[in-house]
């Protein structure tokens, strides 16, 4: 049987599907990038293989997230495409009518705004991680209590603390401080919780006209805590699929065999010596920095240079 | 002690501002190093943290070309933040101990012949209106001509065949107009680069997407400052059309303003500063012209087009114009960049294959 994978390697986490022809889910899994996007991705594929049978064929990998680049070139990918295109294609498959996408992963956020089918409008973060899920797991840390705990715990609050949304450092300041005053607890949990919903409304969301049905996806789509936010403030009903965190995988994974380029798949690729460095080019002061990519020794790709004066001295050294 | 003369890089700029210089002063003017990221990071360093990054770059220039020996150094201004660029580079420069002289050329709003008149007087005193007036037709008319060869490129880099052929038509055009004085032989440049550019073969498919830029002046022209966006654009077989150039700053602008009120008078009534009001009028232009979408670009904290934006949603959302801003500031990652543009691109496409209808679905 023919099957295609797809993976999406975020700054947090990286997830990896195979699907079959009708976009049904053979096989998934989910885990942490841990900042080495490379040994994820082989954690990923070894895990991936102990999950489906000997006769599935992979013939097409499809790669997305921040690091869809350097594992696209890697595993050889037939489909290297930006998240927002995956995510709406993944959720697409499963929602035929959705109209808003919310997204919050570990570093950036975003929305996608579709009509019948169709991206219309998206946006977003800016430079800045505000809101974002790096922003509740470091605070959680400060609490003292798990991220996974956090939905739960926010449940409870019957009136949550009032806490600065605008900017990380202002949270944290504004959280702080009401902490020493004396706050409970879960009021402060449920209120860090309504500040991210309401920090992604006032700074992705701006000037959008969301409209459901509205999916909530990302890594933070699984605290409970920020959906129920994201509904008072809403006043809509936000659906959470229990696969939302792998949608960018999904619609990687669609991409992929959309190309209906056929490259049949080793998973023998995980045990090979895959190496990055970094060099700086000399040629002149912008000193760029180009990424070689190497496999067993040999130089599978580089990039990084602005002019060809970098890309000769890539391919020599 | 022997001038050096020294002014901020700005795109394709650099040889019609040098010829008009050494034409009117006779003077030496430095041959600036091109913008890097040592640039920027020796303007950040030395410059206030807020200040929009224009200011930035322009400082790190001033910096390479003294520490190559400038002397003199000229700064222009515009009707935003750019007028107390001058000023305050002075002062920042002065502090760091260099020794030169600091000329502002457009103190307002507009460049007045007097004054320019006046300060260059001081570097060549035996300079004659007459011979500055014809120095500036002919830079103008350089200028012009530079644009005029920019835009047809940008019609057709997105699809040309032979990577780098219309450019080099381009440099080989400056090559020539600099050693040449006379405006008829000017002209006759243009026209044979113009012929050679419409020669040039190119693969381009009946309905190409089109993208217009609009936003800041700085961050469109010197492609540096923008991570070289349309160089990104060109490489999805975008046909490009860019508004701002100096043609259309130094006296384009002023033709068309009461033009452009007029006809976006349901949108703004005042004008916003800088080109804030063009940009809004621009959105108007691209719909009118059939253009698939709009990327306002501006340099993080550039206050006319804080200004503009809600305007420009507006009037983009009025007229079904699909829109994404973009900011840029002093680090030189690409990756974000590329990942909106990408999606940006997507977009677009899925809606021209739809409103098409050869797109298939499944």
């Amino acid at each position: 049987m023919e099957a295609y994978l797809g993976i999406d390697i975020g700054s947090i986490s990286t997830k990896g599907v195979i699907i079959d022809n009708d976009n049904n889910i053979i096989a998934s899994t989910y885990l942490w990038t841990e900042g080495n996007p490379i040994t994820a991705v082989k954690k990923v594929l070894k895990d991936l293989e102990n999950k489906i049978d000997k006769n599935i064929k992979v013939v097409g990998v499809g790669t997305t997230g921040s690091a869809r680049k350097l594992i696209g070139t890697m595993l050889g990918a037939t489909s290297i495409k930006n998240e927002i295109t995956a995510h709406a294609i993944g959720t697409l498959s499963k929602y035929k009518d959705v109209k808003t996408i919310l997204e919050i992963g570990g570093q950036d956020s975003k929305i996608i705004l579709l009509d019948n089918g169709i991206v219309t409008d998206y946006a977003m973060n800016t430079l800045c991680a505000a809101g974002t899920g790096s922003f509740l797991s470091s605070q959680a840390k400060r609490l003292g209590i798990k991220v996974e705990d956090f939905g739960k715990i926010a449940l409870t609050s019957k009136k949550p603390t009032n806490i600065a949304a605008r900017c990380t450092v202002f949270a944290e300041s504004d959280l702080v401080h009401k902490i020493q005053m004396g706050y409970n607890r879960n009021d402060i949990i449920a209120g860090l919780c309504y500040s991210v919903a309401s920090n992604y409304l006032n700074n992705v969301g701006k000037g959008k006209k969301i409209e459901g049905p509205i999916i909530f996806q990302g890594g933070v789509s699984k605290n409970i805590g920020v959906k129920k936010a994201f509904e008072d403030l809403l006043h809509e009903k936000i659906i959470v699929d229990e696969n939302g965190h792998l949608m960018g995988a999904i619609g990687s994974a669609i991409l992929a065999k959309k190309t209906n380029k056929k490259k049949e798949f080793d998973f023998k690729i995980k045990d090979a010596k895959l190496e990055t460095s970094g060099i700086e080019c000399k040629g002149c002061p912008n000193h760029c920095e180009i990424i070689i990519v190497k496999k067993d020794n040999k130089i599978l790709d580089a990039w990084g240079n602005r002019c060809d004066k970098g890309s000769i001295k890539a391919k020599t050294s | 002690m022997k001038q050096l003369v020294a002014f901020p890089q700005l795109g394709n700029y650099f040889d019609p501002i040098k010829k008009l210089i050494t034409n009117t002063t006779h003077l030496k003017v430095i041959e600036m190093p091109k913008i890097t990221k040592k640039t920027i990071e020796l303007g950040s360093k030395y410059s206030p943290d807020t200040v929009c990054v224009p200011f930035k770059y322009n400082l790190g220039n001033f910096i390479e070309a003294l520490d190559l020996g400038a002397t003199v150094l000229f700064q222009a201004g515009g009707g935003c933040r750019y007028r107390y660029y001058a000023e305050v580079q002075e002062t920042i420069l002065k502090d760091l101990g260099y020794n030169f002289t600091m000329y502002q050329i457009m103190e307002k709003d507009h460049l007045r012949f007097n004054e320019l008149y006046k300060t260059m007087l001081k570097l060549n005193p035996y300079l004659t209106k007459r011979k500055l007036i014809k120095e500036i037709f002919n830079t103008l008319l350089y200028i012009y001509y530079l644009d005029k060869l920019d835009i047809l490129i940008r019609k057709k880099i997105g699809f040309e065949i032979k990577k780098g052929s219309l450019n080099s038509i381009k440099e080989e055009f400056i090559e020539k107009a600099n050693k040449e004085n006379s405006s008829i032989k000017l002209k006759l440049l243009f026209l044979k680069a113009k012929r050679k550019i419409n020669k040039t073969p190119i693969n381009k498919p009946k309905k190409p997407l089109k993208v217009g830029i609009i936003g800041e002046l700085y961050t469109s022209m010197e492609p540096f400052s923008n991570y070289e966006l349309e160089k990104l654009l060109a490489s999805f077989n975008i046909e490009i059309k860019r508004f701002t150039n100096l043609s259309y700053l130094l006296w384009q602008k002023g033709l068309i303003e009461k033009y452009m009120k007029l006809k976006i008078r349901k949108y703004c009534k005042y004008s916003l500063g800088a080109d804030g009001l063009d940009n809004v009028y621009r959105v108007h232009w691209l719909k009118k012209h059939h253009y698939d979408g709009i990327i306002h670009i501006k340099p993080t904290g550039c206050t006319p087009e804080i200004g503009a934006m809600p305007i420009i949603m507006n009037i983009a959302k009025d007229n079904e114009m699909p829109i994404i801003f973009l900011s840029f500031d002093e680090q030189t990652g690409i990756e974000g960049l590329n990942t909106r543009i990408e999606a940006f691109y997507d977009l677009l496409k899925l809606k021209k294959e739809e409103t098409n209808g050869s797109l298939s679905r499944d």
